[in-house]
């Protein structure tokens, strides 16, 4: 499912004092099945506009197109939007409410207008692709890990079977491994269910890893989108916008003054050993004349 | 002894079902033994659950003992005669700055601190001032909170605590929601506070690159300490921190690697520069 967004603008507080100017023109395209890192500091602007791809805030001008369809159209369901495009919160535990695990999961799909067994079935589908065993099923969601909680809030978005899969920090507060877990997870669901996943995160480490392409947001606007090489090439621009570079990215450029040949774009440790180990080995083989 | 001295400590919270019957004990903390020198940087890991924050909680009584003891500045966390000198000698910080600021204006969040210990009124200014100073936050001390970026929220906070002066300061992942250069401001503040005002710290954190600057670093799994030392002896064993859902900084993890593919560098390595120098050291003898 595409997503096109034209000139999008959203003011909070609009005709008071404390006006702020929130989104300024944004235009973007996000095409299906795309694996999408949006990062930004704290306050640029990107849970706001996530929150308007699936209807619960409403621009003040400009359009957004899913599928083709201008979702500000008279008449436009945004109920049926909802399901497309499901929103994982950040903290997303925050989401559970039910007495167990499978009403939780259940709830989203009911609400949808499915029956008890429809809901059942979807729900029993998204604690699998989640991770989530049988049995916890029963488990009150509060009695689970901070890990288990936000793979359960996930799943009650997933039952709904969006096509958009929209994370705001899914992994804040989690330990390292938990991180990861929740991560292959989504990478999982992306490659399998062909879902188009749009992860906002602060950790440049993890968008290099899992994104295709990145949209960097600041104060409101887009400031940058492309490749996380492409976009992580710019890492001085980043650091007066409150980002970084992933780690990597530092050390090849550190090793690039020193005179080695190595791929100063690479940020993940997959690119940079790959780039060192062929700049060793060069060294060390004199090439055949 | 310590400032920070915990002997023995075990505590237990118990499940109860609808009737109030105690339903089962969890063991969160399992005898851990901790002895902090004043001026100490200590970092804590450990995965989640792995019961860092309930230990931490111990350092200025919000919890107390179910066996074992804990000494602030001497005073144990017990006696409730204790309290407020040990809430006073340590000082908290949590992982959301929302929940811990409460004033309208930057400075009254600061002062409402020691107003509240019954500081008199210039002395509390005094140490308004002071505070926000040493946090880097003067600009901003008649700014509404809420318009502050999250490192600027954070830093507000501690400095909330540091008008209180704790002689150590508890951070429990003072980081987790915090953009990159929020993350660096936070942890450029603390490690100030730490050499210049020579404040205790105990930072616990997820973030590996945090730790590389600790004096030591202690990591807690199923409520035990299971491994102490200086973050290179601690970050030397990428398997085994790995097998407590832990992390090493990618530098570390790329030069572990690099190791595996025959490339003879030591153990341990915690930053760019140790790396390039590695690095180079090599290039020169290719």
């Amino acid at each position: 499912m595409s997503i096109k967004i034209e000139n999008l603008n959203y003011i909070y507080g609009k005709g008071t004092a404390y006006e702020i100017k929130a989104l300024r023109d944004i235009n973007l395209a996000i095409e299906d099945g795309e694996f999408i890192g949006l990062i930004g500091h704290t306050g640029s602007g990107k849970s706001t506009l996530i929150q308007h791809l699936n209807g619960l805030i409403k621009a003040d001008s400009g359009a957004i197109y899913v599928d083709g369809e201008n979702i500000y159209q008279d008449g436009y369901s945004m109920k049926k939007l909802r399901g497309k495009v499901g929103l994982v919160f950040q903290y997303p535990e925050h989401q559970l409410f039910e007495v167990d695990v499978f009403s939780d999961v259940c709830f989203g799909p009911k609400n949808q207008g499915f029956s008890e067994e429809e809901a059942a079935k979807k729900a029993r589908l998204a604690l699998q692709s989640v991770g989530l065993s049988e049995k916890y099923y029963k488990q009150s969601p509060f009695e689970l890990s901070g890990g288990q909680k936000r793979r359960a809030a996930i799943a009650g978005v997933l039952a709904m079977e969006p096509n958009v899969l929209i994370l705001d920090e899914p992994m804040a507060g989690l330990d390292p491994k938990g991180r990861d877990e929740i991560l292959d997870e989504i990478a999982r669901l992306h490659r399998e269910r062909h879902l188009t996943i749009l992860l906002v995160s602060h950790s440049m480490e993890d968008v290099a890893k899992y994104a295709d392409r990145l949209i960097v947001m600041n104060k409101g606007s887009v400031q940058f989108q492309g490749t996380p090489r492409e976009v992580f090439s710019h890492y001085k621009e980043l650091e007066n916008i409150g980002l970084s570079a992933p780690q990597i990215t530092y050390l090849m450029h550190a090793l690039r003054e020193k005179g080695f040949s190595v791929d100063v774009n690479a940020s993940t440790i997959a690119e940079a050993k790959k780039s060192i180990l062929k700049c060793l080995r060069a060294n060390a083989e004199p090439e055949e004349v | 002894m310590g400032i920070i001295k915990i002997k023995d400590l075990i505590y237990e919270y118990a499940r109860h079902d609808d009737e109030g019957n105690v339903e089962s004990v969890v063991r969160a903390v399992d005898n851990v033994n901790l002895d902090v020198k004043k001026g100490e940087f200590i970092a804590v890991l450990g995965h989640n659950g792995s019961g860092k924050s309930t230990m931490a909680k111990h350092i200025n009584a919000i919890l107390t003992p179910t066996e074992g003891t804990v000494w602030i500045a001497g005073k144990d966390t017990s006696k409730a005669e204790n309290i407020w000198d040990i809430r006073q000698s340590s000082g908290m910080v949590f992982q959301n700055p929302d929940n811990q600021i409460i004033g309208t204006v930057v400075e009254e969040d600061v002062g409402f601190g020691p107003e509240n210990i019954g500081v008199p009124t210039e002395d509390i200014w005094k140490r308004v001032d002071d505070a926000l100073r040493a946090v880097g936050m003067t600009a901003y001390r008649h700014h509404s909170p809420n318009k502050l970026s999250g490192g600027q929220k954070q830093r507000v906070a501690i400095a909330g605590v540091v008008a209180m002066k704790p002689q150590c300061i508890v951070l429990d992942e003072p980081t987790a929601m915090l953009d990159p250069m929020g993350r660096k401001e936070v942890i450029a503040t603390v490690r100030e506070l730490n050499e210049k005002e020579h404040v205790t710290v105990i930072l616990i954190t997820h973030y590996m690159e945090e730790v590389i600057g600790a004096d030591k670093v202690f990591v807690m799994d199923s409520g035990k300490v299971v491994m102490q030392g200086y973050p290179r002896e601690i970050f030397s064993q990428v398997e085994k921190l790995k097998k407590y859902r832990l992390d090493v900084p990618q530098v570390t993890e790329l030069a572990y690697e690099l190791k595996q593919e025959g490339i003879p560098l030591t153990d341990g390595i915690l930053t760019i520069e140790e790396l390039v120098d590695e690095l180079c050291r090599l290039k020169l003898k290719i």
